[in-house]
């Protein structure tokens, strides 16, 4: 593809990972993570091979580390809820630093965390190589139902568009001296995403008519 | 005079909440016109163009293009004669890239293959975006997009062009642009615009439509220059522009 490329998840680069079909990705992709969720949380060797097998894929596709990295910020809510399970799980107990841990629920948390890194890293793999397009047209030679692959395809087409609404209504609110800052303001968050809701709906209906005044019937043409 | 392109008679509708949008429009445009259709906002103007192309249906009257009568049976047949340019051309492109968006009407058509990619690249050709056939749509500037959507509509080979507010949201350099490819396209245009300097420039007729009914038709020159009826139809012409004056600079008018 020439000019600009896909989205904030994809780095361009031209490597073997770059160029192998997406629908190969994917597959690789399940399988993987269906391995890692079926290996028992106390075969620690096996994790960090997992890991190596990872980490020579990037090496591979070329894609920074630090690329990686940063964006695996979306794995926080998991880590919270990890941190938790030491504390409240039940059964032996262990003294770690003086603090009293549930064995089970330390396991249960190495478990929770390894399988969620990985799957964070692998997907973000996956992402930083492959084009959304690319991706669209895997998952459908991949048989996958049609009218799921066009809802993705609506989905990252109006992303932007959406997040750009989204940007300048909060724009207009800071503007008019709004700073949500404490519980008391998300009213008018819950309000403003109302809102948005009303406006991606009606912009739908608006897209359905632009659709059918080009011969749209109810199949995707292409 | 021939079979006219599109021709509307007597077309009246309510919306379901009771507001009458069109009461009795009667509007003729022949092959080869570009005609400005005016009118303050709430006027019915996008109601009217909804008509054309059959996605809203007449209450009262009919609406015909090239002599087939807009109803179910050929709806598909209407909307490739019909082209709808919509005034927000996020609304028109949806497609992953401007190559699938612009075959996505040609390809509801039936053509593929080559066929299509030909058609692709002429309307592209058209409206000077054929370097950006293979980019997603939203990666383009609005001026783009605009022109994008045109070569949407251009690439069904439509036999009327209906225009929602072309230069809206536009920068000037852009807004001239897109004058300068629709000037150079051999089809008839229906325009839909407050921006009366762009309907003098493009459209040699202008039609009124104030409150559901046509209220003048006639050149552009004529309904600009009328200070009476603009006034009446909330029509006014921006600070300081005087079609007297460039009508009497370009030759246009009379």
């Amino acid at each position: 593809m020439g000019g600009a490329h896909g989205h904030l998840l994809h780095f361009h680069a031209h490597s073997a990972i770059h160029r192998a079909p997406a629908h190969l990705k994917v597959v690789a992709l399940l399988v993987f993570m269906i391995t890692v969720v079926a290996t028992p949380d106390d075969w620690f060797a096996a994790f960090g091979a997992y890991l190596m097998v990872l980490v020579a894929v990037i090496g591979l596709s070329r894609v920074p580390a630090t690329y990686i990295l940063k964006r695996m910020v979306v794995e926080v809510p998991f880590v919270l809820f990890a941190v938790l399970l030491p504390f409240v799980a039940r059964g032996p107990r262990v003294e770690v630093l003086g603090l009293s841990l549930s064995e089970s629920g330390l396991l249960a948390a190495f478990g929770l965390l390894a399988t969620a890194t990985l799957g964070v890293i692998a997907s973000l793999t996956l992402a930083a190589t492959t084009e959304p397009q690319a991706l669209l047209k895997g998952l459908e030679r991949l048989r996958l139902p049609t009218t799921l692959v066009q809802i993705m395809a609506f989905m990252i087409r109006y992303l932007s568009v959406v997040t750009e609404e989204l940007r300048r209504m909060h724009v207009a609110r800071v503007s008019r001296g709004f700073e949500a800052r404490n519980p008391r303001h998300w009213p008018v968050l819950a309000k403003s995403f109302g809102a948005l809701f009303i406006r991606s709906y009606e912009r739908g209906e608006r897209v359905h008519l632009a659709m059918l005044s080009r011969g749209y019937t109810g199949k995707m043409p292409l | 005079m021939s079979t006219p392109v599109l021709e509307v008679r007597g077309l009246a509708y309510a919306y379901p909440d009771g507001h009458q949008a069109l009461a009795g429009v009667d509007l003729h445009v022949h092959q080869g016109e570009s005609v400005a259709l005016l009118g303050p906002n709430g006027a019915g103007k996008t109601t009217l163009v909804l008509h054309l192309n059959g996605i809203l249906t007449a209450g009262a009257g009919t609406v015909s293009v090239s002599g087939m009568p807009v109803e179910k049976e050929h709806v598909q047949e209407i909307r490739r004669r019909v082209g709808i340019v919509f005034q927000d051309p996020d609304d028109q492109l949806f497609m992953g890239t401007v190559r699938a968006d612009v075959g996505f009407g040609p390809a509801n058509l039936g053509l593929s293959g080559a066929a299509l990619e030909a058609r692709v690249m002429t309307a592209l050709d058209l409206v000077g975006m054929a370097d950006f056939a293979d980019r997603p749509p939203h990666h383009l500037s609005f001026g783009q997009r605009r022109r994008v959507a045109v070569a949407t509509v251009l690439a069904m080979e439509p036999e009327i062009l209906v225009l929602d507010e072309p230069s809206s949201n536009l920068d000037p350099a852009s807004r001239r642009e897109l004058a300068d490819i629709l000037s150079s396209l051999d089809v008839t245009v229906l325009m839909v615009t407050h921006d009366l300097p762009y309907a003098l420039e493009l459209c040699p007729r202008s039609v009124v439509l104030s409150d559901g009914h046509v209220v003048a038709d006639g050149t552009t020159y004529d309904v600009l220059t009328d200070d009476d009826l603009m006034r009446r139809h909330r029509l006014e012409l921006p600070f300081g522009f005087d079609p007297r004056t460039v009508a009497a600079t370009l030759g246009l008018g009379d």
